[in-house]
């Protein structure tokens, strides 16, 4: 019970955050530059198709009433079309969305499964050279940019040891995409019992998701250190200890279990990153996701498109943020009591 | 009889003390001593850099475009013959000064607002809180995007936005701790002896509240660089010939596969060596102002 | 192993015939043989090119999937390029056509055995329909249309099911090549008609999804943002049978990625890299590179009459002396283009269109007159340009705020987003100096002109204006290229180009691709688009 009335109160809490986002949304894409009655009226128009192709659009209108207008196909669910491909916005963000959320998520996997190890190893030899040689190499990770390291590993993968796939996207051209039951191609192809397809689709998958991942280890791994320190510093470890548990026991049962709190305030923020990163990733790869269409609908002044990405992420990433306070509560019971 | 020399310790100065203890740090983390080092030298480039280079960063020679790394042009020369060298030198200025001004505005303003909030509570509580949670509610970097994107590319707006995005952390955590810390014995100390609220708050709460905030600056400044150097990459970034390092590396990235590599490696580089030097600095500092905190 | 060579020895063949239940295309040799793949940096964004808001690669669909009356044939340059021969018009789905004895109408006979791709007949009431739609849309087909002066539903006509005619409002030596241009498609108009409603009388929201041609090819899948695949379609009967089975159009966003693509062999045609790796890639001798000059086209920077300075003719011949043109079309071009700069005459010799303007780089010229004109201490002004076109521009900006500054001229860079840069530079008129690329479909200077200098046109980004330009662009626009007034008025229209210079031109440049040696049959067209219908693979 309590454990509902948390989410509750966290979906009450978020409210707030989503008008302020929807209104953020609105006055940024307003402010954007560009014109799309002129786009809409076409190469060849002169002022009076212009106007009147804005006119039609609802663009003549004042702010608050074009605001008004906005809230109410928002409700309804419509999302306006999009200029740039011509296809409801909706929709769009319908079949890119599985293809960001499918590169973040194994990229969060190779992190958490790089980070993780990497930090409690650590841990467990504090200040000394592995320590210290962990702590430069996930730095090192950091400090590029991310593009730079998507497209460093095209050129060595891909160009010089013929390795990687080529860069085409989340699948080659010799091979057609799954039937759509998630719209996640890894897990499609397992459903459709294609292990050709899903082969081809992780292959594309590797490289733009440990670009994506390298840059996310330093915090993680960090955090990992930090915690389980602090944990392993502890009496009940000591009790553990003592009373004869095996090492391996003591750090994954007991230490482990304790330190994953803060680590999970850091996936938050990691995840934050990460929706943002996709961005730069998705362009070096030609990975069609929603951040790909972000950079080109802002090149366009595609209003429509914007508003939706930058809302669709932005609850995307309240959702995640509620995700992990429930996950919270079944890590530490303790927190779920609280009033 | 031989006079033993000891450290006085009522007369040694503040300053001794303090200089006894970074080479304490120092020495127990060598990293940390080269990170300071870098720091230094960085801090060097920013100033003279533009007086020091051998040629100049905006000089164009089409005739010599492309040029790999040579005893002439030691990183080369990019696709309008400009050295890349003198250009990675003097971005150094640009870069620190769009780090430095950014997570600047973003301390200060966000130390106010995070003091004020939690010191007086109430509707200025709610209400910065809430304008702090919609700004995290978006991904950084979309925000950060659209931002440049609306009110255009300058460099200016781009220490705006880098400066509105890592806001909400330092509103937090003065928040926090000035929450705290309100009602401690020091502070009711300081207003019966006659101090007004933002004496107290200037001179009393806030010193309480720099440990944990000096960190995440550096952090933060090396975060600020990479920002606008992604900013670059999709077209946002700041405007040629300006040499600045996130712009020579998302330009020098399309040469890479015609064989080219030094256009972006040599500024990816020192990108990537001015990021690592924050990011070490962070823990240097962390340790020197409080070591328990270390990660 | 190499992963192409795993791919084709692997043998992944499921049944030829049963297309839509295969997981993978085959990768047998012969399969890939009869597949070319593309690589773009942006696709379609519809199927219709009569609906607004269509971008360019949308006009590739027009061209492969539909039909028109006539088409263009082709000729071979000096260079080995094969490129579409303007002055050759060639029957498509008109079988022949005849100019009535008064020169007021022309009469097609069309194919009887054309079909659309649902299998049922084309017909001139067809062609009607389809015709009446392009005047009617509003927007980009119907100015096109127009340049052709065909206006009105009224001047076309079905005489019987396989005749169709057109009326002329006036003679015009544009009409027939207008309807060879991409605009004019032949629609399925019983199809559409069935998705025609009240509000949507033309169907245009159904076939901004779905196309109803005819063409040599048909859509076989479409994935907006990631690619589109065509198919070829056996039963066309207005041309030759093309020697593809498949074409695999892909969009990959990076220039990078699409050159190491086609440099490792894994696409057969890259479109649009910068003119620098088209230059490598040529030296390399790799892969095929065949470049023609972009028809009635050049890189220019205009100079806008608004501007205080530019007001002056003197001003703006000064700027036209200042401009480091060589290193220009070393550094934007990288030699992927025909110079612009360095006439030997203020008065031109022929009516050659482009043809270099009389100006080359002379600082010391430069400097005289702008002492002349009273702006000895120099000025400031922005440049500015558009950023999707920072290729080319970028350097070419830089280099000309350079040689500006050698006169004493101050500017600075003005990078302007796609999306503005149209409101800017076209509508609003109110850029300064910017960079100019507008290119006409239709291959006659005074087509330019109508649309460069006359006062008012949307690429006249100059607020340029001259009566004299005015009056020889109305007369000259309709005549014949064989009337004796044509030449002498085309030469006096350049005279006064090259003396007012309201426009200073660097080059015309190329519209390169790149081509694995084995892929035959490109062609340059004048929409700038990939015609697939040519293309076959052959021994390299």
């Amino acid at each position: 019970m309590n454990r509902f009335s948390m989410i509750g109160r966290r979906l009450t809490q978020a409210i707030p955050s989503i008008i302020g986002i929807i209104i953020v949304t609105f006055l940024l894409t307003r402010a954007l530059p560009g014109d799309p009655a002129v786009y809409f009226a076409g190469p060849a128009a002169d002022e009076q198709s212009i106007a009147e192709v804005r006119a039609a659009l609802g663009l003549d209108k004042s702010l608050p009433e074009q605001f008004w207008l906005y809230l109410g196909d928002l409700a309804r669910g419509d999302l306006g079309v999009s200029i740039s491909t011509g296809r409801p916005v909706l929709e769009e963000l319908a079949t890119r969305l599985p293809a960001s959320l499918e590169l973040t998520l194994v990229a969060l996997v190779f992190a958490i499964g790089t980070a993780l190890p990497l930090g409690i190893l650590a841990a467990t030899r504090p200040n000394s050279w592995i320590d210290h040689l962990c702590r430069v190499v996930v730095t090192a990770g950091v400090s590029l940019p991310v593009f730079f390291t998507g497209l460093f590993f095209v050129y060595i993968f891909y160009y010089i040891a013929d390795l990687a796939p080529s860069p085409l996207g989340r699948i080659d051209i010799y091979f057609i995409a799954p039937d759509h039951v998630t719209g996640f191609f890894l897990i499609d192809s397992l459903i459709a019992g294609d292990l050709e397809t899903f082969r081809a689709a992780l292959a594309q998958i590797i490289l733009p998701a440990v670009s994506m991942g390298v840059f996310v280890l330093a915090p993680l791994a960090r955090m990992t250190r930090a915690s389980m320190l602090q944990a392993l510093g502890s009496d009940y470890i000591r009790t553990a200890q003592a009373s004869g548990l095996s090492r391996s026991k003591v750090l994954f049962a007991y230490a482990f279990r304790n330190a994953l709190l803060p680590i999970l305030t850091t996936l938050g923020m990691v995840f934050s990153f990460m929706l943002g990163a996709n961005v730069l990733v998705e362009k070096v790869f030609a990975w069609p996701g929603i951040g790909s269409y972000a950079v080109n609908a802002l090149i366009v002044s595609d209003f429509a498109a914007v508003q939706g990405f930058v809302l669709s992420m932005a609850i995307l990433f309240v959702v995640i943020n509620l995700a992990i306070d429930v996950l919270y509560t079944i890590v530490d019971p303790r927190i779920g009591m609280e009033g | 009889m031989a006079v033993i020399e000891q450290p006085d310790e009522r007369t040694e100065t503040a300053l001794a003390a303090w200089w006894r203890h970074f080479r304490y740090v120092v020495s127990e983390n060598p990293v940390t001593l080269f990170a300071f080092c870098l720091f230094g030298m960085f801090v060097f480039l920013a100033f003279f850099g533009p007086w020091i280079v051998p040629f100049d960063p905006l000089a164009s020679d089409t005739s010599s475009a492309l040029q790999p790394p040579s005893w002439k042009h030691w990183f080369g020369t990019d696709n309008l013959g400009r050295d890349v060298f003198s250009r990675v030198v003097v971005a150094t200025r640009l870069d620190f000064m769009i780090a430095f001004s950014a997570v600047a505005i973003s301390f200060v303003v966000g130390s106010v607002l995070g003091c004020l909030s939690g010191y007086y509570g109430g509707w200025t509580d709610r209400i910065v809180g809430r304008s702090i949670d919609t700004i995290m509610a978006f991904p950084l970097f979309v925000l950060a995007m659209g931002i440049v994107a609306a009110l255009g590319n300058t460099v200016e707006n781009i220490v705006y936005a880098t400066a509105i995005i890592n806001l909400p952390f330092y509103t937090r955590v003065a928040r926090a701790e000035v929450n705290i810390r309100r009602h401690a014995g020091f502070v009711d100390a300081a207003k019966l002896a006659g101090n007004s609220d933002a004496r107290l708050l200037t001179f009393h709460l806030f010193p309480n509240i720099l440990p944990p905030m000096m960190v995440q600056v550096s952090l933060n400044l090396g975060w600020a660089i990479l920002n606008a150097a992604g900013l670059s990459f999709i077209g946002l970034g700041v405007r040629p010939p300006a040499p600045e390092w996130g712009i020579m590396v998302a330009e020098g990235a399309t040469f890479i596969v015609s064989g080219q590599w030094w256009l972006a490696l040599f500024p990816g580089a020192a990108l990537m060596l001015a990021v690592f030097c924050f990011n070490l600095l962070g823990d240097g500092l962390r340790d020197l102002i409080d070591p328990q905190r270390r990660t | 192993m190499k992963r192409r060579d795993f791919l084709k020895t692997s043998g992944l063949v499921a049944g030829v015939g049963m297309f839509p239940m295969l997981r993978h295309i085959p990768a047998s040799a012969a399969g890939r043989d009869n597949t070319v793949v593309v690589v773009l940096p942006n696709g379609p964004n519809s199927m219709d090119i009569h609906r607004s808001g269509t971008n360019r690669p949308s006009y590739a669909i027009a061209v492969n999937v539909y039909d028109r009356l006539v088409s263009f044939g082709s000729k071979t340059l000096a260079n080995g390029t094969t490129m579409y021969n303007y002055e050759d018009i060639v029957p498509e789905l008109a079988e022949s056509w005849t100019l009535a004895p008064d020169g007021m109408s022309m009469t097609f006979a069309l194919r009887k055995d054309a079909v659309f791709h649902d299998g049922s007949p084309v017909t001139a009431e067809d062609v009607k329909w389809s015709f009446d739609r392009a005047v009617s849309v509003g927007g980009f087909p119907t100015v096109q249309m127009k340049a052709g002066s065909l206006e009105k539903p009224e001047q076309f006509s079905v005489v019987d099911p396989h005749t169709f005619k057109i009326d002329f409002i006036r003679k015009s030596k544009l009409t027939l090549p207008d309807v060879g241009v991409p605009v004019p498609i032949i629609i399925n108009s019983k199809a559409a008609l069935k998705h025609a409603t009240e509000k949507d009388p033309w169907a245009l929201e159904y076939m901004h999804r779905n196309p109803l041609g005819g063409g040599a090819f048909m859509v076989d899948r479409w994935d907006p943002g990631v690619q589109i695949v065509y198919k070829r379609f056996d039963d066309w009967k207005s041309g030759p049978m093309p020697g593809v089975e498949r074409v695999i159009v892909r969009e990959v966003p990076s220039a990078s990625t699409r050159r190491a693509l086609i440099e490792k062999g894994d696409a057969d045609i890259s479109l649009d890299l910068p003119a620098r790796d088209f230059r490598e890639l040529a030296d390399a001798g790799k892969v095929n590179v065949q470049g023609a000059p972009i028809e009635n086209s050049m890189y220019a920077l205009g100079l806008n009459m608004n501007f205080e300075p530019f007001k002056n003719k003197l001003v703006r011949q000064a700027v036209a002396y200042s401009i480091p043109y060589k290193e220009i079309f070393e550094a934007a071009a990288y030699g992927r283009g025909v110079p612009m700069y360095g006439g030997k005459s203020m008065k031109p010799a022929t009516i050659d269109w482009p043809q270099p303007y009389p100006y080359d780089t002379d600082y010391n010229r430069a400097k005289e007159l702008l002492a002349e004109a009273g702006y000895k201490d120099g000025f400031e002004v922005p440049i500015s340009f558009n950023l999707g076109f920072a290729d080319w521009s970028e350097p070419a900006a830089l280099l000309v705020q350079e040689g500006l500054g050698k006169i004493g001229v101050k500017s600075t860079l003005d990078k302007v987003p796609g999306a503005n840069w149209r409101t800017k530079a076209l509508v609003e008129k109110s850029l300064p100096m910017h960079m100019k690329n507008f290119g006409g479909w239709l291959n006659y200077p005074d087509y330019y002109f109508f649309w460069v200098y006359q006062h008012g046109h949307l690429f006249n980004s100059m607020n340029y204006r001259n009566e004299e330009v005015e009056a020889l662009v109305e007369a000259t626009l309709n005549l014949p290229i064989d009337d004796p007034a044509y030449e002498p008025n085309i030469k006096r229209m350049l005279e006064i180009a090259f003396d007012e210079v309201p426009l200073i031109p660097f080059y015309q440049p190329f519209l390169d691709v790149a081509t694995q040696k084995n892929v035959k049959g490109y062609e340059y067209w004048f929409h700038r688009q990939l015609d697939v219908r040519n293309l076959s693979k052959g021994d390299a």
